[in-house]
């Protein structure tokens, strides 16, 4: 049984965490034509816009109500009031995605109540723009609550309620926050080689995959559009992706009886045969093909890339959910988890690591909880560790500010299972030691306990 | 707060601030940042300013006291550059919980985490900086950090700036304030000189400092504290000790250049690193500053040969690009002052200035840059993305320079763009920096790409050719799609 460490600095040491806001306004970006806006001081959202900026490599709709002193003194309403006006007029957007910070909810407000009343009083300039509520603190969670709270508030303000008509071949399809663009395409084009229809919320393979669209937008352009939102009721399946999406998925549920099924991590052929085998008996289709190819070479990629993972010892720091893909794919693999690092504890996936203990913490840990292993596995803001210790780093996650791509790095299913291996297996293969008789000396390293260091062996 | 606020009004009074010599009382009494529009506004908080001044101090422990994004979204994202200490770099923030924001139990996670720090890093000093929500709650970090600096022996310095009080220029003075207040004149050197400087406003960005530098030691002159660039702790707390002071990023830091004058008689000036002539003309100021104080007149003599050797060398490397870029058009999207002498040397080689915003500049600014414009509506205050955007794809521009945030206006038109601000990875100080802007916007322009994505795909030419002729057809779908999208500001002005 896992071990979860809480944490006990005071100091917290190069974060691990991205704040809730921006995990939710990243969910926003995934809905078409939509505008994030953040509830609090213009220098939560700056900071925000620059790191998605730095990430996605691409202009980044994303605002602020700009609340001052005096503001926060007498309460938002108005500054809520005055942004979601302005935002109407200037971008037209069909979205307002409102995310709260740590300012506005410290002051503690009524923000329903504030929206309720906006709307209300405002009904004809407002009209087709929703306007949508997350309620997301930084001083708790981190992207993964802030997606989900975000996921969940759409479905809650937009989707119809009730029982509807099913229609047989649409599946609507919550994905967590760590799927990539290449991840949502590809989770598209295989659920569609079955015949079905998939309704994914959010899609950020429409907005945020990087295209030069030949205009100027200052809203998302691409995504699940809000009419889809508002017919999920008619799905006759939810596929869920991640432990954190399980709430949206019971939302949507209570609200319109379309059942879920959930998939903690879709890495690794058995999960990847799982899904496809559901797809498959939905669609009542056989598996393409194309489909049985991709297998057979995740199959091929184990045999030829296994040799590279046996007996690694792998630092992942990451969110709940990804910390669960990425350990489950390494253990799968031959490796063993030697440092677990986590964002926060509320999620329940945290248990099923295959992992002695999970730390909540910080790089810091990582660094301290990492030395001796032979591979760091987190963002890119694990440079700093990855150097210090002369380990090499594979960046997964967000934000990765300084290599090109990741948005477009398949993860999941064969094709990113297989991806994910060479990967890793390259990664090794760039940093391998050549043997010297000094590390390979029977004598060397008698006075130290075996357990305490990795073997000269493995480092190849 | 009623400190922070007298703080505030102190700093917007600044009398050395060349705008504020044209407002009256009451309009200086308002400061100088504008109101911020809710869903329109950009750019960073005070506390953003005052981390951005203080931060590159590289071997001070900054700790951020607040919940996770004020750090946890923001840390280690610049590219100023270290000789030495690496320490600036590690991320310290009290992450606040809700619990802790709850129970008010912030001063105290606070003095712990200064211990934490002390006992593992053991730095020079902690800087502390208070946030919208520390403030908020009425954590005293002041008390806090008087405390602590008693307690374990070593500097706390609090940064009192929180981010809602106000823009980031805000911050930035702010944080000199903390500097003036708490650091500046706590060390005595034992070998202070005639010729010591103090540079301030200098970010050392991609190590620019250090092709400015050699030219300093070459006359003699020893820069005491770069203030923040690349600096120590106890090179700015001894820093009052300097013989003058060139201040580089004028409106950022005036508050600091003017107090040390009038604390320490330390006289000052406003220049620039950015372009030959400015290049020379800083050096030839700070000796003449320095020989007003005392230093050795022969240093004057010393330093015009210098110029002239360097001016010769970088003009003679600048000409070998006449050829590629004369006639090439430049639209400037950036602020103020320093991108002035910059344009002089692009001139030189031939290159025509299409248009510059004017949002930092002062009215004499204004006026070099009409001489400089060809069509003098091509000065602009702010710019909405659209219209640039419009302007841009029309190829009215061959590069647009300016910072990270517009950089995909430009890109998205499929027009050459480069980063002159914080941002980029490129130095452009000083006599080799000239040169090696003028290098990266040949490199920019002359990319082949610009060919290849301009080009539509050949099966969608085809169809044109058949149906009318290409460039009508796609001018007016470009026009049309923009008059669907209002305004906004495309608010992009570097840093400082």
């Amino acid at each position: 049984m896992v071990r979860i460490l809480p944490q006990t600095k005071a100091a917290a040491v190069n974060p691990l965490k991205s704040s809730q806001p921006l995990g939710a306004a990243l969910a926003f970006l995934g809905i078409d034509g939509a505008m994030p806006l953040f509830h609090g001081s213009q220098g939560c959202t700056s900071f925000a816009l620059v790191l998605f900026v730095r990430h996605f490599k691409e202009a980044i709709p994303l605002q602020t109500t700009a609340m001052d002193e005096v503001a926060t003194i007498l309460g938002g309403a108005d500054h809520l009031e005055e942004a979601i006006l302005n935002l109407k007029t200037r971008t037209k957007p069909k979205l307002i995605g409102v995310c709260t910070t740590a300012l506005t909810e410290t002051r503690g407000e009524d923000f329903a109540g504030d929206i309720a009343d906006i709307r209300q009083k405002r009904t004809e300039e407002l009209a087709g723009t929703e306007v949508v509520l997350a309620n997301t603190p930084d001083f708790e969670g981190a992207i993964e609550e802030g997606w989900a709270k975000a996921v969940t508030a759409i479905i809650g303000s937009i989707t119809r309620p009730g029982e509807q008509a099913r229609q047989s071949k649409k599946i609507a399809i919550l994905p967590g926050w760590n799927l990539t663009v290449a991840d949502i395409e590809h989770l598209r084009d295989m659920v569609e080689s079955f015949g079905l229809e998939p309704v994914i919320v959010p899609d950020v393979s429409g907005s945020l995959d990087g295209t030069v669209p030949d205009r100027w937008v200052t809203t998302t352009y691409g995504g699940t559009s809000v009419e889809d939102i508002r017919e999920l009721g008619t799905a006759v399946q939810c596929i869920v992706i991640g432990e954190h999406m399980r709430r949206p998925a019971e939302l949507l549920h209570r609200l319109t009886g379309v059942p879920y099924a959930m998939f903690q991590s879709l890495a690794g052929l058995k999960t990847a045969d799982r899904f496809v085998s559901m797809l498959s008996a939905i669609s009542g289709a056989p598996v393409p093909a194309g489909v049985r190819r991709r297998r057979a070479q995740l199959q091929d990629a184990l045999l030829d890339g296994h040799f590279h993972f046996g007996g690694k010892k792998i630092a992942i720091a990451a969110e709940p959910d990804q910390l669960y893909q990425l350990a489950t794919f390494f253990v799968g693999m031959g490796s063993e988890i030697a440092a677990a690092v986590t964002t926060t504890n509320m999620s329940k996936i945290l248990e099923k690591i295959p992992a002695e203990s999970v730390q909540i913490g910080d790089l810091g840990d990582l660094e301290v909880l990492g030395a001796g292993a032979d591979l760091l596995v987190t963002h890119s803001h694990g440079r700093q560790a990855a150097q210090h210790l002369g380990i090499p780093l594979m960046r997964v996650g967000f934000p990765i500010f300084d290599r090109l791509g990741s948005q477009h790095k398949l993860t999941v299913l064969y094709q990113g299972t297989r991806d994910l291996i060479f990967e890793v297996a390259n990664i090794f293969q760039a940093n391998r030691h050549a043997p010297t008789p000094e590390a390979l000396d029977p004598f060397r390293h008698r006075e130290m306990p075996d357990e305490l260091r990795s073997s000269p062996f493995a480092r190849h | 707060m009623s400190s922070l606020n007298a703080k505030i009004q102190d700093v917007f009074n600044e009398p050395a601030c060349e705008k504020n010599r044209g407002k009256d009382d009451k309009a200086r009494k308002k400061g100088c940042s504008k109101p911020l529009t809710p869903g329109a506004a950009a750019g960073g908080c005070a506390f953003d300013g005052a981390k951005i001044v203080l931060q590159p101090i590289t071997d001070v422990a900054h700790l951020v006291h607040a919940p996770l994004a004020c750090e946890g979204n923001s840390w280690d994202n610049r590219g100023t550059a270290s000789s030495g200490p690496t320490l600036w770099r590690t991320s310290f923030t009290t992450d606040l919980t809700e619990l802790d924001v709850m129970m008010g139990q912030g001063e105290r996670k606070l003095f712990k985490a200064i211990r934490e720090i002390k006992e593992a890093y053991a730095p020079p000093a902690i800087f502390v900086y208070s946030t919208c929500v520390t403030a908020l709650i009425g954590d005293d970090i002041e008390a806090v950090c008087k405390r602590a600096a008693e307690k374990f022996g070593l500097p706390v310095v609090p940064i009192n700036a929180p981010g809602f009080v106000g823009s980031k220029n805000l911050g930035n003075k702010l944080a000199c304030e903390a500097l003036l207040d708490h650091v500046i004149g706590t060390v005595e050197p034992d070998d202070a000189g005639p010729y010591d400087i103090n540079i301030l406003g200098e970010f050392n960005l991609s190590g620019e400092f250090w092709l400015v530098k050699p030219l300093f030691d070459r006359l003699g002159i020893r820069v005491r504290a770069s203030i923040p660039g690349d600096a120590r702790y106890l090179d700015v707390a001894s820093a009052h000790r300097a013989r003058a002071t060139m201040i580089v990023c004028s409106t950022a830091l005036i508050n600091l250049a003017r107090k040390m004058e009038q604390r320490w008689d330390i006289p000052f000036f406003e220049g620039s690193f950015y372009g030959i002539t400015d290049t020379s003309e800083a050096l030839r100021q700070i000796s003449r500053l320095l020989v007003k104080k005392g230093a050795d007149p022969e240093i004057l003599g010393r330093t015009e040969a210098l110029i002239a050797e360097e001016e010769a060398i970088a003009w003679k490397k600048l000409a070998t690009y006449r050829p590629r870029l004369e006639g090439k058009r430049v639209l400037l999207n950036t602020g103020g002052v320093k991108s002035w002498s910059v344009v002089h040397a692009l001139m030189e080689i031939g290159i025509e200035i299409v248009g510059t915003s004017v949002k930092k500049s002062t009215p004499e600014d204004k006026e070099r840059i009409k001489k400089i414009l060809k069509n003098e509506n091509h000065m602009f205050e702010t710019m909405a993305p659209r219209e640039l955007y419009a302007m841009l794809s029309k190829h009215e521009a061959d590069i647009m320079l300016s910072g990270g945030r517009t950089q995909f206006i430009a890109l998205k038109a499929k027009v050459p763009w480069l980063d002159i601000n914080q941002e980029r990875h490129q130095p452009y100080a000083g006599y080799d920096g000239m040169v090696e802007l003028v290098r990266q916007i040949d490199l920019a322009i002359h990319n082949p790409i610009w060919r290849q994505v301009r080009e539509p795909p050949p099966w969608e030419c085809q169809l044109a050719t058949r149906d009318e002729p290409p460039s009508t057809n796609s001018e007016t779908a470009t026009v049309q799609s923009f008059k669907k999208f209002a305004d906004t500001t495309a608010d992009d002005f570097g840093e400082c």
